[in-house]
């Protein structure tokens, strides 16, 4: 049984290490972008931010004083049993998130849309979102944080499907480009694209491309893994680097998740995780040790299943 | 190599006329921040400024601080990051002349128009913070809280904060007293690739209301 305070400090601890800690992979991609920009101003915005990482390290201070807004994904093993139920989670959540913005410490990002009133803890209506997906044959339960920046970078089109992947590059194009000119979306980003599904759905699935995805991961779906890197260099093509300056740093990597969508549409979004990409995750096992990774391993095979049964029931998809 | 500045605080008027788009700045002294609640409180509210502020600090800058009060009153700052300049723009003629600020940082600039009308005619140059997301290199340069403003009214993220810095930064100049701005050097450059990317791409099947085609517009 997994009780509420092991579920708390799991959260805690994630909470703090998004903050401070930047995960290996986009750091890696940050790296090997500052290896290939040729343009000065370009390079010296990389260099100085891997330095930035470096010292948020070294002296555990928040690695952007802009610490987003703090969000959970939750996936639940089926055989998972905690005390205290889902709420029981959702509070632990709840007062973790309390507890970080007060220790990090975190800034209280979170107002009351209208009446921008707070409680100084990034707790509030509606806040943490905490999102939840499930797991087959699985006694554990794994809690990630996002600290997702940036009031720009994040934009929805409903297309149609005769605009083709022509009309998917050209509104990708179109939004990087708007919120790359003097860097309002803190490029180089990883850039999540999401297609299909319905508005929320499309919206969900490319926030959640560009958070719970790490660098070079590709999607399972050949052809869809072969857009995600056509796309990526279209984006570092644009001409533009960190900050609008001109470079060629602009997508540390791309990618695609896709949700079945209505015959008649093609909807298409597109996000951008900044260049304080802050995500950790927690697996806390069946009898209540924690593991920690930068990986949240979101999208298993299960999550992308496409028919009726699990496993699969090797039906075929027909056109 | 970019040019390096080193800057004591209040910056005098030489020092300022000095820094030249895309050189790299950094401040040892006193900086201020001030934004939205501070500027509407001062400008549009009858609130005064605090007394000799000119004197002690010329530097305004756009930021929030991630900070947390200790138990004995002091303040724990963990990071720093500026804030998106172009909203304040509207506040900035009446600011300048009230705080004397002649160095202005923020996150992304403000319009170039701005700068010709509005700063450089008042001796004020603007400074941006670098890719941004710099919050623990400049906390880094943070050396303490010399004092805080309006704390309990505005709340941390919009009260004025004293910093006590040195070797902060870095930042990179955008427009300096003639009035020319690096964002918009740098807009134009890459501005004149964006026909060869968008080459043989249509039109969406829908348009938006109201959608321009014009992709050297900005969003600011
Ligand atoms: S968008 Fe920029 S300023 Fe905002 S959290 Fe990300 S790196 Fe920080």
């Amino acid at each position: 049984m997994i009780s509420g305070e092991t579920i708390e400090q799991a959260g805690y601890e994630i909470m703090k290490r998004a903050a401070i800690d930047i995960p290996g992979d986009y750091l890696s991609g940050i790296r090997d972008a500052a290896r290939k920009e040729a343009e000065p101003l370009s390079g010296f915005v990389l260099k100085t931010m891997v330095k930035n990482y470096e010292t948020a390290t070294e002296d555990r201070r928040p690695m952007c004083a802009d610490t987003g807004l703090p969000r959970y994904y939750v996936k639940v093993g089926d055989e998972a049993r905690f005390s205290g139920g889902f709420t029981g989670i959702e509070h632990a959540l709840r007062s973790a998130t309390a507890r970080a913005t007060r220790d990090v410490p975190l800034r209280p990002n979170r107002v009351h849309p209208l009446w921008r009133t707070e409680y100084n803890n990034n707790v509030g209506i509606n806040a943490p979102e905490i999102e939840w997906s499930f797991e087959p044959s699985a006694g554990w339960l794994d809690i990630t944080t996002v600290h997702k920046g940036g009031l720009f970078g994040t934009d929805y089109r409903m297309l149609f499907p005769g605009d083709g992947i022509d009309g998917i590059r050209r509104f990708l194009l179109d939004t990087l480009v708007a919120f790359g000119k003097r860097g309002l979306c803190c490029q180089p980003a990883i850039v999540g694209v999401g297609i299909g599904g319905s508005k929320d759905t499309c919206m969900q699935l490319g926030k959640q491309a560009a958070c719970l995805r790490i660098v070079g991961d590709r999607n399972p779906d050949p052809k869809i893994a072969e857009l995600e890197l056509e796309l990526m260099e279209a984006g570092n093509g644009i001409g533009m680097g960190p900050m609008g300056f001109v470079g060629s740093s602009m997508v540390v990597d791309l990618h695609i998740e896709v949700g079945f969508t209505h015959t008649g549409g093609m909807p298409v979004s597109v996000h951008t995780f900044c260049l304080s990409s802050r995500r950790a995750t927690a697996r806390i096992l069946a009898d209540g040790r924690i593991t920690y990774r930068t990986d949240p391993q979101w999208f298993t095979p299960y999550y992308r299943r496409e028919t009726v049964d699990w496993p699969m029931d090797g039906l075929e998809a027909v056109s | 190599m970019l040019e390096e500045h080193h800057v004591d605080l209040p910056a005098d008027p030489e020092s300022v006329s000095r820094l030249k788009p895309g050189s790299v700045v950094y401040l040892n002294g006193i900086v201020y921040t001030a934004r939205e609640r501070v500027y509407d409180f001062i400008l549009n509210r009858g609130g005064e400024l605090p007394a000799g502020l000119a004197d002690v600090s010329n530097v305004n800058f756009h930021c929030s601080p991630a900070a947390a009060a200790r138990d004995d009153g002091s303040f724990h700052i963990g990071g720093v990051t500026a804030t998106a300049s172009f909203r304040f723009s509207r506040y900035m003629a009446d600011w300048l002349d009230r705080s004397g600020a002649r160095i202005l940082i923020g996150k992304g600039g403000m319009p170039a128009d701005d700068y010709r009308n509005i700063l450089a005619p008042r001796g004020t140059v603007y400074l941006t913070t670098v890719g941004y997301g710099t919050g623990a290199l400049l906390g880094r340069g943070v050396r303490g809280v010399e004092t805080v403003y309006w704390l309990r009214e505005f709340g941390i993220a919009q009260a004025m904060w004293l910093f006590r810095v040195r070797d902060f930064g870095p930042f990179l100049v955008d427009s300096d007293l003639e009035g020319n701005s690096l964002f918009a050097e740098q807009g134009e450059l890459v501005n004149r690739n964006l026909d060869r990317i968008y080459r043989g791409l249509r039109k969406p099947t829908l348009l938006r209301y109201g959608e321009t085609d014009d992709r050297t517009d900005e969003l600011i």
